[in-house]
């Protein structure tokens, strides 16, 4: 078994005997890479001689000093839409082919502190629009689980790296659902937390009223340990919370009896696959047993969560990406003269979808519709938001399907745009209210991973974390994709 | 409501976008689409609604006025595109 096969205290055993080092841990994660990524191509940038570095300066640190943390030597992947000190920094974008970022984003800052190796930046679809990874600029991701299908968005290399077993944990940002879903669909954990709960200073911004960066990682247990080190106020970014930070892992206590849970009919209706239904049905049946109380509710707004989110998050990209424009970083185009040479750099910088969110943002920014559309859609974001006020003041978590189906092929949806957007909503509603969502493993239809969601109040993250770990403890785990070669 | 080829137009020059003939008649066509799709809204009622620009209710967020290092001038133009005298260099804004 490799050694990123292990579970994470007896990782941190054996560095802190020192019966392994950081080399050796670097070292399965690029023969692993080497090994399984031409098929699955998570990865936009790979820095092996940064990682190599680093860990033999961790292995003479650690044979003076001798204190270890618990994610010394771990190696990690990070989505490439948040800044890394001389790394390149694409978004999956031609705009930023170029960009290397001159400051670590404080994420990346808190995970070198506790001594995590960066192997690389992750695939994603450009600057997070997108749920399939089919909106990168650069390539294709596969889902590690069958390569004929897509890993799911934005976060796709972030989900399909971890699957594949290429680094230990990942990093992901979340402003639709872009950590859930291609957790779910890759079969691996993801975690967005409270809106403010994590730093985004250094987060390249889609929509800033709504992204939150949080870990994909392998298990639960997993999840707790890095949202431990990411999180907390950060005086870098104005919207993160003063809120104390509890010792998640501690909260990780199987024990979830008495818990109150919600069950939303609008996530389990029409539009969710049969297959995809039936897996959260027993997983639903799982709680109970162990002790849960589970009841349906009804979130009478959530319908429209889709199209609120399909005018707020475009009215703020539209904005946030007016700094694209070839003058302080980027790729520039040429021009006779600035308006020119904005609109080349524009033009040829940004995709389809970009364009496209771009446009639809600034149509609802504009004069003369901003009430019709912006106004009117941050209005039905409040009943959105009190849907699940009314839900929490009696219920401790809500639980549904991550996603309404497995993951899709590769291609099958481009044409069709509501039908895309309309995977996202079982995930959309949680970045209105700015609550914390996990997706845990939860069986397999059709061969392919099927995720639990586990929505939480805000700030309540060892909640989430606990049901989830709970759950995950007590049902069988759903394997690994078999991706052939000697380290799986 | 619909929005028309000029109209698609306006809004790419907004958003300082230069689009070819197939892009403005698609986007035409998606933008008409998704705009259908959010008239859904108007079901409804919300004229007593107080809009939600941002979860967290928070205002002003202050620090204490002290001067701090900053990002020094040639590490800030490392990523420029084209730069001189320590300033970020455009083409031509006015005509001669």
């Amino acid at each position: 078994m490799s050694l990123l096969q292990k579970q994470l205290k007896e990782i941190h055993n054996l560095i802190k005997k020192r019966d392994i080092s950081a080399r050796d841990l670097v070292q399965e994660s690029i023969a692993r890479i080497e090994e399984v990524d031409q098929k699955v191509q998570a990865f936009l940038t790979l820095d092996v001689e940064g990682a190599k570095k680093k860990a033999e300066k961790l292995d003479e640190w650690l044979k003076e000093s001798g204190s270890t943390k618990l994610l010394t030597a771990l190696p990690m992947g990070i989505k490439d839409n948040i800044c890394t000190e001389g790394v390149r920094t694409t978004c999956a974008s031609k705009q930023l082919a170029n960009y290397q970022p001159i400051y670590d984003g404080t994420v990346v800052k808190k995970l070198n502190q506790a001594q995590a190796i960066m192997m690389g930046k992750l695939n994603m679809d450009e600057f997070a629009m997108g749920s399939s990874t089919e909106n990168s600029s650069f390539h294709l991701t596969y889902n590690p689980w069958d390569l004929k299908r897509v890993p799911g968005g934005s976060s796709g290399g972030s989900a399909a790296a971890v699957a594949a077993g290429e680094v230990y944990f990942a990093l992901g940002s979340d402003t639709g659902g872009s950590i859930r879903q291609p957790a779910a669909y890759c079969g691996v954990v993801g975690l967005k937390p409270t809106y403010g709960r994590v730093s985004r200073y250094g987060l390249v911004a889609y929509a800033s009223s709504l992204d939150q960066i949080g870990p994909i990682t392998k298990n639960v247990e997993d999840a707790a340990y890095v949202l431990q080190a990411i999180a907390g106020y950060d005086p870098q970014d104005s919207t993160s919370a003063q809120v104390e930070v509890p010792d998640y892992v501690r909260g990780l206590t199987g024990d979830i009896r008495g818990l109150k849970i919600a069950v939303p009919k609008e996530m389990m209706g029409e539009g969710i696959e049969e297959g995809v239904r039936a897996q959260v049905q027993a997983a639903l049946k799982q709680l109970e047993k162990l002790g849960a109380m589970v009841e349906e509710v009804s979130l009478p707004h959530v319908e429209y969560a889709i199209a609120t989110y399909y005018l707020l998050s475009p009215a703020e990209a539209s904005s946030n990406l007016a700094r694209f424009d070839g003058v302080r970083y980027g790729v520039r185009e040429q021009g006779q003269n600035l308006l020119e040479m904005y609109e080349e750099t524009r033009s040829k910088g940004f995709g389809p979808e970009v364009k496209r969110r771009i446009m639809l943002g600034t149509y609802a920014l504009s004069s003369g519709y901003y009430d019709a559309y912006y106004l009117k859609a941050q209005k039905v974001r409040t009943l959105i938001r009190q849907d699940f006020e009314q839900i929490f003041a009696d219920y401790d978590v809500i639980v549904g399907p991550t996603t309404p189906t497995v993951a899709f092929e590769i291609g099958s949806q481009v044409d069709d745009l509501l039908t895309l957007y309309a995977n996202d909503v079982c995930t959309i509603p949680v970045n209105l209210a700015g609550l914390p969502a996990i997706s845990v493993p939860c069986g397999r239809s059709e061969g392919l991973p099927v995720g639990l969601q586990v929505i939480g109040k805000a700030f309540d993250e060892e909640t989430i974390l606990r049901v989830a770990h709970a759950y995950e403890e007590s049902t069988e785990s759903i394997g690994t994709p078999d991706l052939g070669g000697v380290s799986q | 409501m619909s929005i028309s080829k000029e109209q698609v137009e306006h809004i790419a020059a907004l958003a300082r976008l230069r689009l070819t003939t197939e892009e403005r008649d698609q986007f035409t066509i998606q933008l008409n689409q998704i705009l259908q799709y959010a008239e859904k809204l108007n079901e409804l009622e919300t004229d007593h609604i107080e809009p939600t620009s941002h979860i967290d209710p928070m205002s002003n967020v202050m620090r204490e006025d002290k001067v701090q290092p900053s990002l020094p001038r040639e590490k800030a133009l490392l990523n420029a595109p084209d730069h001189q005298d320590g300033m970020f260099k455009v083409p031509a804004v006015f005509e001669e």
